[in-house]
């Protein structure tokens, strides 16, 4: 749900008559609280915690480190976040192995929650990981869970337990013990059991998930619970905890919009840590937890070590840098808007990159409805051009510019606006470049240029107009490119950027500074 | 251990509305019980509000006077919609949609069976060719239910191609009603999303759909919002349905969703068994969620 907006947005409006006042009085700073509480209860974060959790914010927030700060919106932000890591568990976990194996993996949790896909995931990975795992039907419930998880462990390519036929028949405790003599005999090094969905307040089946919890006194207990769950998570949890004690937790559909407060509700009650994120319906969707970003998702402020670690991966630095020169030079060409482009696709799924932009929540939709193949249409027309033309745009006349378009199967009237386009990106480009903050629908000013050193002036804003669509696409793309890699350089300040440059279209000298700051430059 | 008291806030309530006068910490508690239910925080901001004017108003400091408003606030809030199933067409095409894990399947196994104890003839149409062995899992629920199913040809079938098939059986059979299980999807997958949006069309070219059924989990928080709006957004949602009330969530952002939406609740789950599916009353449900 986005219709809040992200905090850090919501934080900077609260703090922006305070601007004048140099420093936060009481009453400020519990204005601000009440936004974060209202925040984290929108997030799912259960009650009880977003209590104890406000308090500590309000007593840092009227410390000495906030009233110090430039930015006091940012700092309380930044509190926040530290507080939210620290809750999560600050570090990764992993997975502990038996020193005798097989190593056992048990998993519990609601009905729906999704064990048994998340059995396939876990032993999808584990394989690739050079593991042999096993995989129990231990589900004797739910109609053909056995059937399913058979499936999954074909899809999955590994092996699969499965004595009984399920749908109520056969006993789960009999079945797990037994997995673990055949795994054994077999030569399976894991073993993972899918157990029955049940709720907290089931007695009876609580007691059968603790049998076969004794029965092959698993490893690691992991508990597994869907990201959109609500204020139950408390409850839920600390009935699994007395039930059956497990040693981790799993969050799975993390793909959806809900922002997964209960992660947070299930770490501080029960103090176990959450080792695993499943995200998404193939089975390779599924790779250990990050506190920190999974602290950034609650508050709405994106994901951006994620997009830095794949910006990193995807770019080269000296590439970046004369790029950069060529910006403030105003030898930016056809060709090398194509050679970004070709980058941005390296680091994968624009739209996924999009998404863990902060404050990106909200524009889930138009994401979606943002075409891949615009950028392969596009690459099309670049490489229909000859050299010269694309070094030199102003060669383009009408006759070259019918040429292109049956050389890339589109028509004028596209190569026109491509190339319009691109006039517009590289006036931006040498803005930015030029210290300037351009103007992009939408999206609010981005910090950007790697060029800074240069000169600092300010620049007066452009007005062409990037109303239309796809300017707005490829002003969008071709920031990015520029963008990244200099927040890459200072990557533990991933707050900036989506907070204090947002507030206004004409950044002060004070947020300029900041910005500068941000830059590492 | 978590407590077993069915989906109501009567454990959380009992303390404050037992006590002589209504003071600061019963409208603290009461805050605290509606948030802890997932109302939310709009949800419960309006309702205090009300409240707080209502008790003004009437100069009451009876905390059981509260406990009543309360009940008849939540219960004005949820029969402002008609709840009833509009099944009159023959045949009568149901779609039930939802995301991943909240009881599809299971719901329409339940609602099988409590249409065959009206008399009504069913058939289902197993239109989840996506998850493994939904469609065995649907075929063992329908079985159980009393209902004929139809199952996919080949692995990997066209949902919408099932749905089709399904409701072509129906009319040419004379089974009265249809129901169709589709695969569960994240609100968030525009490419599912409109997969959904192609069964509709397609389904509409035999027969109209009478009811299109979103199923939501009760344990789910504030993004019960979101998949509502999207829901209804792609694939026309005529109703809602309640699940997993039997655990020890409250479901209290159903009251939202209604409100935000204007889509009323029209069935209620609350347990694995066959039967445990009901029709829902708003005055039933207001009196058991504030006891």
């Amino acid at each position: 749900m986005a219709t809040f907006g992200n905090l850090s947005d919501r934080l900077s409006e609260t703090f922006k008559n305070l601007r004048k006042k140099g420093s936060l009085s009481a009453s400020d700073v519990d204005g601000t609280v009440r936004e974060i509480r209202r925040a984290l209860l929108e997030a799912d974060v259960s009650l009880d915690v977003v209590k104890d959790f406000t308090g500590k914010v309000r007593e840092r927030a009227l410390g000495d480190e906030v009233n110090k700060a430039l930015n006091p919106a940012q700092q309380v932000v930044q509190i926040v976040n530290d507080e939210l890591v620290a809750i999560l568990g600050g570090q990764q976990r992993r997975l502990e192995f038996a020193k005798n194996p097989p190593t056992v993996i048990m998993l519990a949790g609601l009905q729906g929650a999704g064990k048994t896909t998340l059995a396939g995931k876990l032993a999808k990975w584990l394989a690739k990981e050079g593991h042999t795992p096993l995989l129990v039907a231990a589900d004797l419930q739910r109609p053909n869970a056995v059937t399913q998880l058979s499936v999954v462990a074909e899809q999955a390519g590994v092996a699969v337990y499965a004595p009984e036929p399920g749908n109520g028949v056969g006993d789960p405790v009999r079945v797990a013990k037994d997995s673990i003599v055949y795994a054994r005999t077999k030569q399976y090094d894991t073993v993972i059991v899918d157990t029955a969905g049940r709720l907290g307040v089931d007695a009876e089946l609580m007691k059968q998930a603790s049998n076969i919890r004794n029965a092959v006194s698993p490893d690691e207990v992991l508990f597994v619970i869907d990201a959109m769950i609500g204020q139950d998570a408390v409850a839920t949890a600390k009935a699994f905890q007395d039930g059956v004690d497990f040693t981790g937790v799993v969050l799975t559909k993390l793909d959806g919009d809900a922002r997964g407060g209960a992660a947070l509700s299930v770490a501080s009650v029960t103090g176990r840590p959450i080792i695993f994120a499943s995200t998404g319906e193939s089975l390779d969707d599924f790779e250990p937890f990050h506190p920190d970003r999974m602290a950034s998702r609650i508050l709405d402020l994106g994901d951006i070590l994620t997009l830095i670690e794949q910006a990193q991966a995807a770019f080269d630095e000296e590439e970046a840098m004369a790029m950069a020169e060529k910006f403030s030079t105003d030898s930016f060409t056809l060709e090398d808007f194509l050679k970004q482009m070709q980058q941005l696709r390296n680091m994968g799924s624009i739209k996924k990159m999009m998404g863990m932009l902060p404050g990106m929540g909200q524009m889930k939709q138009q994401l979606d409805a943002f075409d891949e193949r615009e950028i392969a249409r596009t690459e099309a027309i670049i490489q229909s051009m000859t050299l010269a033309e694309r070094r030199n745009s102003k060669l383009l006349n009408g006759s070259r510019r019918l040429r292109i378009a049956r050389g890339s199967g589109s028509t004028v009237t596209e190569v026109n606006a491509l190339v319009n386009r691109f006039e517009q990106a590289a006036k931006m480009m040498k803005t930015v470049a030029k210290g300037g903050v351009p103007q992009i629908p939408g999206m609010g000013p981005i910090p950007g240029g790697g060029g800074g050193s240069s000169s600092r002036k300010q620049q007066p804003k452009k007005k062409g107009s990037k109303s239309g669509n796809p300017a707005k696409r490829a002003s969008e793309n071709a920031a990015l490119a520029a963008g990244v890699k200099p927040a890459g350089a200072a990557s533990g300040g991933g707050f900036g950027l989506g907070g204090g440059a947002s507030a206004s279209a004409a950044p002060s000298e004070e947020e300029l500074a900041s910005l500068q700051k941000f830059l590492g430059r | 251990m978590a407590e077993r008291t069915p989906w109501s806030l009567s454990g959380a309530l009992k303390g404050m509305f037992q006590k002589p006068t209504i003071d600061e910490t019963t409208w603290d508690d009461l805050e605290h019980a509606l948030l802890t239910a997932d109302f939310g925080p709009d949800v419960t901001e309006a309702t205090l509000d009300d409240l707080h004017k209502k008790v003004d108003r009437y100069r009451t400091t009876d905390p059981r006077d509260l406990q009543r408003m309360l009940r008849e606030s939540i219960e004005e809030r949820l029969s402002k919609y008609d709840t009833t199933l509009k099944l009159s067409e023959r045949p009568a095409v149901v779609l039930v949609v939802g995301v991943n894990g909240v009881g599809k399947t299971t719901t329409i196994g339940k609602f099988a069976k409590f249409l065959g104890t009206y008399g009504r003839s069913v058939v289902v149409g197993a239109a989840d060719t996506f998850r493994a062995a939904a469609v065995d899992q649907l075929a063992t629920w329908a079985e159980r239910g009393g209902a004929q199913i139809i199952r996919p040809q080949q692995q990997g079938q066209d949902p919408a191609s099932v749905a089709f098939q399904t409701v072509e059986y129906a009319k040419r059979t004379g089974v009265e009603i249809v129901l169709i299980d589709t695969a569960g999807r994240l609100q968030t997958k525009s490419g599912l999303m409109d997969e959904l949006s192609k069964i509709r069309r397609v389904v509409e070219k035999q027969a109209p759909i009478s009811e299109v059924l979103l199923v939501l989990d009760a344990t789910t928080g504030q993004n019960g919002l979101a998949q509502a709006e999207a829901f209804i957004e792609h694939a026309g949602v005529t109703g809602l349905v309640l699940t997993k009330l039997d655990g020890s969530a409250r479901g209290g952002f159903v009251l939202a969703v209604q409100e935000r939406t204007g889509i009323p609740i029209k069935l209620v789950g609350q347990g694995e068994g066959i039967n445990d599916l009901t029709g829902f009353t708003p005055h039933v449900f207001a009196q058991k969620l504030v006891g």
